[in-house]
């Protein structure tokens, strides 16, 4: 079997409910938390109340005094790490702050009371230093990193843009910004760390259990084979799990510190606005340029957004404009500000769910300047390879995304002009936006295979499931790589003693794991036949894909949403949103579906809600609790029609398929933004859209 | 949290008495924002007498047509009450437009009365706050104020009062009924909730140890023409970023009263009395709605995140008393 093989099994394409949903229905699904032990102590930290400065002095008498107190750890007691080179991670070794927020402390007591009591006893003095943690785009500091996340290049140029801008017929140059958001998985960041005779185990809640063993154990100068990180079940992530942050190194360093008890530490609510990730604001100029036919003939996205000063992070939000659309010219680039504050990371399509905003309202906005509807604007730019790679594409269905969706929407004989449609006081309108999401493969994951006494076989891989429905996707594609019914698989993912498996991240998964554990199954018929004895065992490491050189991978979508504006007050309620994508062969339409809605409903809340309001007088988020931070409620979801045209494309993988886990955010944004528009003739070009953006 | 101690009173005397003996300590009935606050470190009291039992349960109503609200009536069961419901609509809709259905289960309407201010910086306890440390600044008028007030506010604190309870009891002229230290007293709901002034600390004129006991509604036969209308950001489980509480009294087209308050907008529930005046003996029409909204609203104050308010409470306004009039 080579890797271009199609899979012909039966598992793959049922719609199979979880198989771990009776576990998590009953409440047997232990997630990090419910890991219960004895002896376990509990962990609060003490964040500085500055967001740049030196820690002067630390009086931890009154917190130490207080029953039940086990210890209180600051940068004079704690253990010295092994590697300070990531400063994220550095936690409790120096008296620098840098962020506002950031653990200057940390109590450990009996229980989760008296260490939240004690947290707040610890006094902390600091020489403050005047602190910058304000994204401007006229700054003066902003500079242009090596290369944006993970590996992409920095700016791009093909042809003379400038030249062809100049001389196009018609032009558009807009600035689109997004807020500062944060992930706010539902099960918040959450560690049990057990230090025992040399070995730390990690109940973590994480996208990636060997890569927080990896980073752990370097940043504690332990034996990979030291640490074991188990995770069975998660409670979302969203990118913010995908790496660990300070928390998981404090839990251990605490664990450290009282060898023998295991420490129990999950962040409040409003501990998850700091130093567990978030999505950089993001300031985007966008410029088109079109001929009177409607072919874009210079395009331009330069992004100015912000990361850290103790570490980098660069979103690569303009990456999706290089594939997008065919264009005569295009010019795209990133600059960074480095400022006094957390660390920014991935969140759900980091890179394309913020340049996705700004291209696709800008495309809308250029196809009305070109009299021209907005899927018939895109279909005339529709390109014939890919632009950065100049390859063909692998398989790229984005027309008939647009096609089918535009039927199921009713999309046909729409009125384009703006605010002419009204049901009592509502303003009504309808909008399109395109998605799309590269096909990633993470390197370095194995799959083991044993054929056990029961009859069933055995398939370990440290692989993830952060309630994307991994347990059931990667047994449905394991029962058709051995070609034995589902029954007879006994997956195991989310731990370490399992072989090493990349990070749940990039929509990678499925593509990842699933190709691995095909590999490892071509190795086991290999070598023990179909009819293989108990204790048989074999070993696949994930295979190189050479397609991958020959064929540009990509998935992509198209959303439709209508929304209603109240002319009186501004506020916004989008009742039917379509979306239709192309994502190669789906394992699972069941949990598929979950995955699509999931991100249309990010993508909703993205568009009307999400915003995290920097108070740059003191570095901090101020409206950090879901009070104030607000997210879609069961009554601002409407109706989700979710489906996905028949896409055969046997190079990404022998599954034929694509991941899923982000494409529904992508661009969903910019579908309300452009159905507001032609509902009210009022263009929002910075999210979030609210009442006070609307109102004359 | 600071550890506290809890009791439980026999009687509103002895929850009073027990109060006045301990300036430290909190009344606690449905705990739903006081407990909150507790976690935040914003309230720090060493003591919690429950009083949630202690208060009547009951809706009933009075020989002169009152309606005595129990303080200890459920947010839940009050919006559900056949009497409110027929009789006040606005107070039933108001209360159902507030929080979420787990939270209204526990919620008191005494202490819905109660409830302190959403400002985020008064309830972070790393920041600077007025109304938390007086004299210490507030942060919220040069910084994050989309929420705050644009009506009545001082250069101590432009707070909001976060109640929608609250709004429609305004407008119904609600006298509170309470028992302190010196005995029990009446208080008019207009009287209960103060502005900030000099001392934005102070959410009321309640004295240490005064216990809401319960809530009367005077009669008011046109309140059955009301409605509440809450604008806000999603469509369920938000605080109001404008609210209107209002009643309409027509006869052949013109208008004979109104009753109008609104949320949202200031440190208390916000009595439309100018627009009130304002409407009476007016022709029903868009113009002369319009034009009452602008008069209630020519003293707002609003600042640079909040200027939007102004115009949304005057469409608001305009539109709930365009719908009160055609529905009648």
């Amino acid at each position: 079997m080579s890797i271009t093989t199609k899979a012909t099994g039966k598992a793959i394409g049922a719609s199979l409910d979880r198989l771990d949903g009776p576990e998590k229905v009953s409440g047997t699904a232990r997630y990090a938390y419910e890991h219960h032990f004895e002896n376990a102590a509990y962990l609060s930290p003490v964040g500085a109340t500055v967001a740049k400065g030196r820690v002067t002095q630390i009086d931890v008498s009154e917190a130490e005094a207080l029953p039940g107190v086990i210890a209180v750890i600051t940068n004079e007691t704690a253990p010295k790490l092994a590697d300070t080179s990531d400063r994220e991670l550095a936690v409790l070794q120096s008296d620098e702050v840098a962020y506002r927020g950031q653990y200057v402390a940390a109590v450990v007591a009996e229980t989760f009371e008296v260490a939240r009591h004690a947290a707040s006893l610890v006094r902390v003095s600091y020489d403050e230093e005047p602190q910058d943690a304000e994204l401007r785009w006229d700054r003066d500091d902003l500079y242009a990193p090596e290369v944006v996340n993970p590996a992409f290049p920095t700016d791009t140029e093909e042809g003379d843009f400038d030249g062809a801008f100049a001389s196009s017929a018609i032009t558009l140059d807009e600035t689109y910004t997004t807020p500062t958001e944060h992930n706010n998985p539902m099960e918040p960041h959450t560690t049990v760390a057990i230090w025992e005779g040399g070995d730390l185990t990690l109940y973590d809640s994480t996208q990636g259990v060997h890569a927080v063993r990896k980073t752990v154990a370097g940043v504690f100068g332990l034996d990979r084979e030291r640490v074991r990180v188990v995770a069975p079940f998660v409670g979302g992530g969203f990118g913010s799990k995908g790496l660990p942050h300070a928390n998981t190194i404090l839990a251990a360093l605490a664990a450290q510190m009282v060898e023998g008890i295991p420490i129990k530490f999950a962040l409040t609510r409003q501990q998850m606005f700091t130093g567990v990730g978030y999505r950089t604001p993001t300031i985007q100029r966008v410029r088109l340029g079109a001929d009177e036919d409607g072919h874009l003939t210079a395009t331009a996205h330069d992004v100015v957004e912000q990361t850290a000063r103790i570490k980098e992070f660069a979103e690569q939000t303009a990456v999706a404009t290089r594939t997008m659309y065919a264009t005569q010219t295009r010019r795209t680039t990133h600059r960074l500000a480095a400022l006094d504050v957390p660390v920014p990371s991935w969140m759900r399509a980091p890179g394309e769910a913020p340049g996705m905003f700004a291209l696709e309202s800008a495309m809308d906005e250029l196809a009305a300047k070109c009299g021209l509807d907005p899927i018939e604007f895109r279909i005339r730019n529709e390109p014939e390879l890919d632009a950065e790679t100049g390859l063909p594409y692998s398989s790229r269905n984005l027309v008939a995304c647009l096609r089918e969706g535009a039927r199921r929407f009713g999309w046909e004989g729409r009125d384009p002009s703006p605010r002419t449609r009204q049901e009592g006081r509502w303003l009504v309108g309808t909008g399109v936006a395109a998605s799309t999401y590269p096909v990633f493969r993470m390197p370095g994951s194995r799959a083991r295979i044993r054929y056990e006494e029961d009859g069933r076989y055995a398939v370990e891989i440290g692989a993830m499931d952060i309630g994307t429905g991994t347990w059931t996707a990667l047994a449905q594609i394991s029962a058709d790589a051995l070609g034995v019914p589902i029954e007879a698989i006994n997956l195991r993912i989310g731990d370490t003693n399992l072989p090493s498996a990349s990070v749940q991240g990039g929509s990678s998964g499925i593509n990842t794991w699933g190709s691995t554990i095909f590999e490892a199954a071509r190795v086991f018929r290999e070598r023990h036949g179909q009819n293989p004895s108990a204790g048989d065992e074999a070993e696949g490491k994930l295979p190189d894909n050479p397609e991958m050189e020959n064929y540009a991978m990509h998935a992509f979508g198209a959303h439709f949403v209508e929304a209603r504006v109240d002319e009186d007050t501004g506020e916004v309620r989008v009742p039917r949103m379509t979306s239709v994508f192309a994502a190669g062969n789906i394992i699972n339409p069941k949990t598929a579906r979950s995955q699509f809605l999931g991100g249309m409903t990010m993508g909703l809340s993205m568009a009307l809600h999400e915003e995290s309001m920097m108070d740059p007088r003191f570095g901090h988020i101020v409206n950090h609790d879901f009070a104030e931070y607000h997210i879609p409620t069961a009554a601002d979801v409407g109706e989700m029609d979710i489906s996905w045209i028949e896409e055969d494309d046997p190079l990404v993988n022998p599954m034929g398929a694509k991941g899923i886990g982000e494409i529904g955010i992508v661009g969903s944004a910019a579908a309300v933004a452009n159905a507001v528009h032609h509902a009210t003739g009022i263009r929002v070009r910075e999210l979030p859209i609210t009442p006070d953006k609307l109102l004359g | 949290m600071r550890p506290y101690s809890y009791s439980r009173a026999r009687d509103a005397s002895g929850a009073v008495a027990a109060l006045a003996e301990a300036p430290n300590a909190r009344f606690l009935a449905g705990g739903t924002n006081l407990v909150d606050l507790m976690k935040l470190g914003v309230e720090t009291p060493d003591m919690l007498v429950d009083v949630r039992r202690l208060s009547s349960d009951q809706i009933e109503e009075l020989p002169d047509g009152t309606v005595r609200i129990g303080a200890a009536v459920p947010n839940s069961d009050l919006a559900a009450d056949r009497t409110i419901r027929s009789r006040y609509p606005m107070l039933a809709e108001a209360l159902l437009a507030g929080a979420s259905g787990q939270l209204r289960n526990l919620a008191t309407t005494g202490g819905n009365l109660l409830q302190r201010t959403r400002c985020v910086y008064f309830q972070d306890v790393t920041t600077p706050c007025n109304k938390r440390e007086p004299g210490s600044g507030c942060l919220a008028i040069e910084g994050h104020h989309k929420n705050h007030a644009i009506l009545g506010a001082s250069e101590n604190c432009i707070a909001t009062h976060p109640s929608d309870m609250a709004v429609a009891m305004a407008a119904l002229d609600a006298i509170v009924q309470v028992q302190g230290p010196n005995g029990e007293r009446e208080i008019p709901i207009e009287e209960l909730h103060r502005l900030p002034g000099d001392n934005p600390d102070r959410d009321t004129i309640l004295e240490h140890g005064d216990l809401i006991t319960a809530i009367d509604l005077p009669p008011l036969g046109f309140a059955a023409n009301s409605k509440y209308r809450k604008v806000r950001e999603r469509a369920s489980y938000a605080f109001a970023l404008v609210s209107v509480a209002a009643a309409l009294d027509v006869e052949d087209g013109v208008v004979r009263d109104a009753r109008i308050a609104l949320g949202g907008v200031a440190h208390k529930p916000w009595r439309a009395t100018k627009a009130e005046e304002a409407l009476r003996g007016e022709p029903v029409n868009e113009a002369n709605f319009r034009a009452a909204a602008e008069i209630e609203l020519a003293d707002a104050q609003p600042l640079a995140g909040n200027a939007f308010k102004v115009p949304l409470a005057r469409n608001v306004i305009t539109r709930t008393l365009l719908e009160l009039s055609e529905e009648r």
